[in-house]
């Protein structure tokens, strides 16, 4: 059974980094925009986890750990300031925090 | 040696940022044992820790600049090449050593004021300046993408420090969804550069990517998404929404330090990227980084104009700064890149000075930051509006003071390499922000005071103005000392 | 690519077919053979045997979000340990004490969660969060049914 080539996994890669940059784009709630970065980043661990394969090199894989470390330390940094923000505003939506003009 | 992953060069050459680690996790730890009027001992902890991290930097003995010399190198690898002390990185964390020390100066008495006088701040403040100083000396996509998070997650918890306040909130909001998306393009461009070439070391990275047929649709996608996360970090055009509002939400004292350190830091990371990895596709990217070096002076120029908000004015000042720096890229020669050098350093002193004015504008029940909070200041308080005054001159890039020096560099290096067109955009571009810098000095000067409220100058701010307005004036008046520095640095990376 | 490339996938289509077949034709079969009597109990939602307790979209209390903001960081802070684990033999002594390291940065953050009371669950601080509802102590919901309004970080969402 031959194996999947390396190419299927960067078209998967683009097309789930570009599903995520329209989420972030068009979405106005805060918590589907974080989903929509996770996305993004996870897009890029397939990127980097393939072409650690193809190219037999363990960099792509520690980076891709790091990713990960990365993305959860965003995510709950992310939260905290939601929750910060709900306390004093009530809302979550993108498009009602126009305190200052963006 | 200790093994085959592991050396004492390691160590030593991370010696200023592990100690700033350690002060880092002592102020937390130690914040949790005091009462509520020794808080300011977290900053002089705080403070303690950059002058430990500066001695470990410096030509003293056991510092890595002594070490360096002793050993003869121009240069010192560390992790197998992942880290590499050259000049630059030294420069680079220089800077942000001073830049975290003359913000800690200036934030103990603002978050009195502002009751929020915690630990975590100073812990935070030193670990971004952690990350920052891993940005410049790092030499590997790994390396370099942990350094930036580093910084940049810091910078989002400072942003929103004020937690009952919800422009502080809001801003913070702003800058991290923002900066997160940004974080992902750039790091898309990364995994791209890595599937290319095989490894995260910079420097084989280079060696691929001059390989490849010129045209490829990969390298042409990585440099695209790289450029995008790059200017996002600097602030340019179109990237820049987030900045005047992550300026005008932080606390005061945020703002000054971010408008300095990872500002530099996100220029040393630029500069390591266009000059190592991608040098060879030096016609790709060119074209981009004019575009947005035009449209970040005018966007930034012409926005500020309208501001009433001194910070968010500085905001907008501070992405017209970005775009002068971007020329100095543009032209990438020699005296193109010691002027950013300078200019960063410079910026460094002015826009931390003009911020600690604006800090010490902050008093009970007066947020002090828009322009008709500065009416008649002359009036209540000589020194802070004479002091402001000449921060404002040099942000401008009047000759006697240092912003002309870093300027003055950047356009010789356009003339020098034909630019023409962009010195003259460049120079009218300085004549419209004279314009507004100037709407803050007659308001200074010429209006009446609605309010006898005197700034308050606590020792901390004092301090952290005498050092800006003396090295302002220092550079402004003498600037060889910094031009041979700058000429050192730049010698180191080019090389 | 080879030519029989897109040939592996065969077995698989023919895997989903047959699965998707049979539970569509279980579920089919039941609903059109089955008698149907329905009750209180019967049409009340299943949640794991215990008596329901009110609707399960309801607000969750932010204490929840709070742990699971603990729980994710360190949650992955163990992913480190993984790759060292697989090549602890080969980094003898020296791996060892940088994981004890590791684990000494990771500590001085657990307890300083631990010192702001983080995970001091049964107690709100309303003094330091003010808009908070108290949060109900878990356990009551089992004895009392409908009383529980706001979700503790010990049900979840399963309310």
């Amino acid at each position: 059974m031959p194996p999947v080539p390396t190419a299927h996994y960067v078209f998967l890669s683009a097309a789930l980094f570009t599903i995520g940059m329209i989420g972030v784009l068009t979405r106005r709630n805060v918590v589907i925009i974080l989903i929509s970065i996770e996305l993004m980043l996870n897009a890029v661990n397939i990127n980097l986890v393939a072409f650690s394969n193809l190219l037999q090199s363990v960099n792509g894989q520690a980076f891709a750990i790091f990713v990960i470390v990365d993305a959860a330390a965003e995510a709950a940094v992310g939260l905290g300031i939601v929750i910060a923000l709900f306390r004093n505003k009530e809302t979550i939506q993108a498009d009602e925090i126009d305190l200052m003009k963006w | 040696m200790l093994n085959e992953y592991f050396s004492s060069v390691d160590l030593l050459v991370l010696k200023p940022a592990i100690l700033l680690t350690l002060f880092a996790i002592g102020v937390l730890l130690t914040d949790l044992m005091l009462e509520p009027e020794q808080k300011y001992l977290n900053a002089v902890m705080a403070l303690a820790g950059v002058g430990f991290a500066a001695y470990s930097l410096g030509p003293w003995p056991l510092g890595l600049q002594h070490q360096m010399g002793m050993a003869g190198a121009d240069a010192l690898e560390a992790f197998r090449g992942a880290v590499i002390v050259d000049s630059f990185g030294i420069y680079f964390m220089w800077l942000f050593l001073i830049a975290a020390a003359l913000s800690i100066l200036i934030s103990i008495r603002y978050l009195e004021i502002e009751g929020e006088h915690r630990g975590e701040y100073y812990a935070i403040m030193l670990l971004a300046t952690v990350g920052m100083m891993i940005l410049a000396i790092g030499m590997d996509l790994i390396t370099l993408f942990m350094g930036l998070e580093l910084m940049v997650i810091s910078i989002y918890i400072l942003t929103g420090y004020l937690r009952r306040d919800r422009r502080s909130n809001e801003a913070a909001l702003k800058y991290l969804l923002l900066g997160a998306f940004s974080s992902g393009i750039l790091l898309y461009g990364m995994s791209l550069l890595y599937g290319l070439s095989g490894s995260t070391d910079l420097r084989i990275i280079a060696s691929s990517i001059s390989q490849r047929p010129a045209g490829d649709p990969l390298v042409l996608i990585a440099v695209i998404t790289i450029c995008g996360g790059l200017f996002f970090k600097i602030g340019a055009v179109p990237f820049h929404q987030w900045l005047p509002d992550a300026y005008e939400g932080a606390p005061h004292c945020v703002t000054a330090f971010m408008s300095v350190g990872p500002k530099a830091a996100a220029f040393a990371l630029l500069i390591r990227m266009f000059l190592v990895p991608l040098a060879s596709v030096r016609d790709v990217w060119l074209p981009l980084v004019i575009g947005v070096a035009i449209a970040t002076m005018t966007i930034g120029n012409l926005a500020a104009i309208t501001q009433s908000n001194v910070k968010r004015m500085l905001g907008y000042s501070a992405i017209s700064h970005a775009g002068y720096m971007l020329l100095g890229i543009v032209s990438g020669n020699e005296n193109g890149l010691k002027g950013i050098m300078i200019y960063l350093m410079v910026y460094a002193f002015m826009n931390l000075g003009a911020m600690a004015v604006i800090v010490a504008m902050r008093r009970k029940d007066i947020i002090g930051d828009e322009i008709d909070d500065f009416a008649g200041l002359v009036y209540k308080s000589p020194t802070a509006a004479v002091l402001m005054l000449i921060f404002l001159l040099s942000l401008a890039g009047i000759p006697p003071t240092a912003g002309f020096i870093g300027k003055y560099f950047i356009f010789l290096s356009l003339i020098e390499t034909g630019h023409y067109g962009l010195a003259v955009v460049a120079v009218l571009y300085v004549a419209v922000s004279l314009y507004y810098y100037f709407q803050i000095v007659t308001s200074m000067f010429t209006r009446e005071a609605t309010d006898n409220v005197v700034p308050a100058l606590s020792p901390g701010i004092r301090l952290a103005l005498g050092v800006s307005l003396a090295m302002t004036l220092f550079i402004g008046l003498y600037p060889n000392p910094i031009i041979e520095v700058a000429g050192n640095t730049v010698a180191s990376i080019l090389r | 690519m080879s030519n029989g490339y897109f040939e592996n996938y065969i077995p698989i289509l023919l895997l989903a077919g047959v699965v998707t077949l049979l539970a569509v034709g279980m579920l089919l079969l039941s609903y059109l053979l089955g008698p149907r009597r329905p009750s209180k109990e019967k049409l009340a939602a299943y949640e794991c045997g215990v008596m329901p307790t009110g609707d399960a979209r309801q607000r969750f209390s932010v204490k929840f979000y709070l742990v699971a903001m603990v729980f994710i960081l360190f949650d992955v802070e163990v992913i480190f340990l993984y790759p060292w684990a697989v090549i602890f033999h080969e980094l003898r002594m020296l791996g060892f004490i940088q994981m004890i390291l590791f684990i000494g940065l990771v500590l001085p953050g657990f307890v300083y969660l631990w010192r702001q009371g983080i995970f001091d669950w049964s107690e709100t601080d309303t003094s330091e969060w003010p808009d908070t509802p108290p949060v109900t102590l878990p356990g009551v919901s089992l004895v009392v049914p409908n009383v529980v309004q706001e979700a503790t970080p010990f049900s979840g969402g399963s309310q």
